[in-house]
């Protein structure tokens, strides 16, 4: 970690250097030898808990043992197969609260299987290839799907229905594929364009064309897409940032954290991003401790991150929090915002001390003040609800049957915006794979 | 072993310890660990190394008449797990490539410098009465405690006649020995070669011949691998390769059974054994010596871990008999003689079940699939409503194989427990259910 004294001076930021050293992998990559020593922990479970917990249940013992027999393509196979975006799961999945959590050896010797960087050992040089070989595209269908949105489930969902033969035409809103790949993980789990080298794989197969800046509800529209293609996909994940609903939340300083992180993610150099000296991030998920770790590599003097209930019910998970502890993020549990105060810019925010009584969170009428020059504020994401039309929702997301189909015949969704489970990439994929399937079998494929 | 029992028994220091000065053949020895005729025994600087490490006696590496052999490059292949280690290896190496005299000369100045460490010649030659004789003497004047008979090298000499050519003729090697038994008046190791049908025939013949002892195993003949890119097999030479002598943890078992058959044959077990066949560990000793070993070689192990291995081999084998109350290495030696019997001599009526600790399993399934993939699907495997699952034993279907104990991954976690049937000891000769049962 960076030992370097921080200054309140803007001129005595961090070097370039120091930055791009800060944004370096947070897990280089195994080494043969390292690759080669893990791989022969692994027990070979069978039926595998392992896998059991893997969303998009990965053969994990297969490909682990199929890196340990030297049969490093035939590994990247077994994970491709289950999850094209393994490359991606391999850095951003929370593994200690997945597949890692129920390795067994987790309860024989309290040390998993680092299964996570196993499984970038495997894909990472297909991927560094840039070759679709692992797999082949069936006779062509003459059937095209409709996909919106360019993020884990609509690429997942794009790749499975290529293979199987049908023509895929994917309407992206940004700029750039890959959703929140590209825009919302952390620097130093995505470094050197990974994002961006995946989706190249991922569209290799053929078959699959992405319009960009083709927004739902601005440029594409369902009826319309409906009349043109065979079946639609919608994976436009969460659009809206929830605001803090405070006095004070347009002062300047006050920012949306997956904002930050994508210019963060975006930025052709770091070292020139704008930020603050004493930073707050308000939020208790992964995408709070993203920001306010980052915060604090990009050369922040101090960053706390404040929230409002205690840490065991944060959404981060435990191995997040100790990230954030020891890259010197400050975590203040049991504090409720209540204003934002400066002139133009923002200068400090008052909070109030909660409780919890009888699973109720109170607020105790104790109030502090802590300076801020900069806030970033991550308290989760929300549907637009606009764009959606006669798609019914539930919990305030789309709501989809086993087959991943909404109310509308022939319109299939995935990702963030249905209600799945976890907010989570893998989570994403598996729910563009369920999809795929759907709409294979909805024209008439058969179920595969 | 309870190894904190044992931890605490070794606080008390003093006239319980025990000893593991030994003797073979006559011959007595600081410890029973020599090192075997090989590289690591070639020349002066090795073998003193290995004795200011602690090792008890050397083999000095075969020694033939002038001129000496040529070796080749590439002489070492591998057997690894997937874990990268070593469980066997082989080699396609010939005897000293170095003079004569200079290897008699350095044993003469080994054996002033550590008078208290053994020294045997090990000796090979074309099967002529004369040659064998004279190369023998030469040996023995240069002072060392007895020879052995390498008539077991399955590589490279045998094609020359010699080596395991000689071994597995046992008339051959009656002869050799008694012609070296007529030459000198030190003792005589004959070393067996394991590449034979059955290992009494050699045994006998050399104690015909008038060994005092026999060494056993030499190496097992092998091809280690074969490199798929090049299409031939390892070590690979030039684009060519050639069978090997396999040695190391994996030859162990074979080596074991063959002490065993030799301490358990009438003719033959007054012979001394010296048990050679990948010892690397106090305990690999440990169970040579229960099977009648008089004292041991090692090769294999010095060879990938050092000269070093030897700090442990002693205070392991140590350690082992004080916690049991053996004084010295007779005290144990061959105990587990008896106990080695002919398949015909097991009780039938033994019943053994698995028995699995749910509190210390860890729910890997190993155990399950074994048993369902080898054809008695005895172990049962229910997910339970918290999503762990419960591995049990049905009784019923355990024929008590043992394999599920084998392939848990706990210490401890399977146990196979004895099932008190009453039943008396019932041997197959004996069993109701054998057809070809003798008549009373």
């Amino acid at each position: 970690m960076d030992k370097q004294p921080i200054d309140n001076t803007k001129e005595s930021r961090l070097s370039a250097q120091q930055i791009t050293r800060n944004f370096d992998d947070l897990h280089p990559p195994l080494n043969a030898q390292q690759a080669g020593m893990e791989a022969s922990r692994c027990l070979f479970c069978y039926d595998a808990p392992c896998v059991i917990a893997c969303p998009t249940a990965i053969d994990i013992p297969k490909f682990i043992r199929q890196i340990a027999t030297g049969n490093d393509v035939g590994a990247a196979r077994t994970i491709l197969s289950a999850n094209i975006m393994g490359g991606t799961c391999a850095r951003a999945c929370p593994t200690e609260i997945l597949c890692e959590q129920k390795c067994v050896l987790a309860k024989g010797e309290d040390h998993p299987i680092n299964i996570s960087a196993l499984q970038r050992h495997a894909v990472d040089p297909v991927i560094a290839a840039a070759s679709s070989h692992l797999f082949a595209r069936k006779p062509e269908t003459g059937k095209t799907i409709a996909i919106i949105g360019a993020g884990p489930a609509g690429l997942s969902c794009a790749h499975a229905l290529a293979v199987l033969g049908h023509d895929v035409q994917v309407f992206e809103a940004r700029e750039k594929p890959g959703g929140l790949n590209e825009y919302g993980l952390a620097a130093y789990k995505m470094v050197n364009d990974f994002a961006a080298r995946e989706v190249e794989f991922v569209l290799g197969i053929g078959g699959i064309s992405i319009e960009y800046n083709k927004a739902l509800g601005r440029d594409v529209f369902l009826e319309q897409l409906q009349e043109k293609v065979d079946a639609v996909f919608i994976g436009i994940g969460l659009g809206n940032a929830n605001s803090l609903d405070i006095t004070g939340e347009s002062l300047n300083g006050v920012q949306d954290a997956l904002q930050f992180i994508a210019d963060l993610r975006q930025a052709k150099d770091k070292s020139a991003l704008e930020i603050g000296q004493q930073v707050i991030v308000i939020g208790g998920g992964n995408t709070a401790i993203d920001a306010a770790i980052q915060a604090k590599r990009l050369g922040a003097n101090s960053v706390t991150l404040v929230y409002r209930r205690g840490l065991a019910q944060m959404g981060a998970t435990a191995w997040e929090q100790d990230l954030a502890k020891t890259n010197g993020v400050v975590l203040l549990e049991w504090s409720k915002p209540l204003k934002i105060q400066g002139k133009t810019k923002v200068q400090s925010m008052v909070f109030e001390r909660t409780k919890l009584e009888n699973g109720k969170l109170l607020a105790t009428g104790d109030e502090f003040v802590l300076p801020a020059d900069q806030v970033l504020v991550a308290i989760g994401q929300s549907l637009e609800n606009q764009i959606l039309g006669d798609l019914k929702t539930k919990y305030g997301k789309i709501k989809v049957g086993d087959d991943g189909q909404t109310n509308i015949c022939g319109v299939f969704a995935g990702g963030d915006c249905i209600a799945s489970g976890e907010d989570l990439t893998v989570q994403a994929v598996q729910d563009g794979k369920i999809a795929a399937k759907g709409i294979h079998n909805y024209l008439g494929g058969g179920n595969v | 072993m309870a190894k904190s029992q044992l931890k605490a028994s070794i606080i008390i220091w003093g006239a319980e310890m025990s000893d593991l000065g030994c003797t073979i053949a006559g011959i007595e020895t600081i410890n029973p660990f020599w090192l075997a005729s090989a590289p690591p025994t070639d020349k002066q600087y090795n073998v003193e190394r290995a004795f200011a490490a602690g090792w008890g006696g050397v083999v000095w590496k075969t020694l033939g008449e002038d001129p000496p052999v040529v070796n080749v490059t590439s002489r070492y292949g591998v057997h690894k797990d997937m874990a990268r280690g070593i469980l066997g290896m082989n080699n396609i190496e010939l005897i000293s490539d170095r003079p004569l005299e200079v290897n008699l000369r350095e044993i003469e100045q080994v054996r002033k410098n550590y008078p208290d460490r053994v020294i045997i010649g090990s000796m090979m030659a074309p099967v002529e009465e004369e040659l064998w004789k004279e190369l023998a003497i030469k040996i023995a004047n240069s002072g060392v405690h007895g020879i052995e008979l390498n008539l077991g090298c399955p590589h490279g000499m045998c094609e020359r006649g010699m080596g395991s050519a000689i071994g597995q003729v046992p008339e051959l090697v009656q002869n050799t020995t008694r012609w070296v038994r007529e030459a000198v008046d030190i003792p005589v190791f004959t070393k067996l070669t394991p590449n034979t049908t059955d290992i009494l025939l050699p045994a006998e013949a050399a104690l015909a011949g008038g060994a005092d002892a026999v060494a056993l195993i030499n190496t097992v003949n092998s091809v280690i691998g074969v490199d798929l890119d090049q299409m031939a097999p390892k070590p690979v030479l030039d684009g060519k390769g050639t069978h090997g002598g396999y040695c190391g943890s994996a030859v162990k078992p074979i080596a074991l059974h063959m002490v065993a058959e030799i301490a358990r044959n009438a003719a033959t077990k007054d012979l001394d054994i010296s048990a050679i066949g990948g010892i690397t560990t106090w305990r690999d000793a440990a169970e040579f010596i229960a099977l009648g070993a008089n004292a041991l070689q090692v090769c294999t192990a010095a060879m990938l871990y050092g000269f070093r291995i030897i700090e442990d081999l002693n205070d392991g084998l140590s350690d082992f008999m004080d916690e049991k109350g053996y004084r010295n290495i007779s005290d144990f030696r061959g105990m587990a003689v008896p106990n080695t019997v002919n398949w015909n001599d097991l009780n039938m009526n033994y019943d053994l079940k698995a028995k699995i600790d749910q509190q210390t399993c860890i729910e890997c399934g190993r155990c399950h699939i074994a048993c369902e993939d080898t054809s008695h699907q005895a172990i049962l495997m229910q997910v339970q409503a918290d999503g762990s699952r419960k591995f049990s034993v049905i009784d019923d279907e355990c024929v008590g194989c043992n394999l599920c104990q084998m392939v848990c991954p706990v210490p401890e976690c399977i146990t196979m427990e004895p099932v008190d049937n009453a039943l008396p000891y019932v041997t197959w000769p004996d069993h109701p259910k054998n057809t070809m049962k003798s008549a009373e």
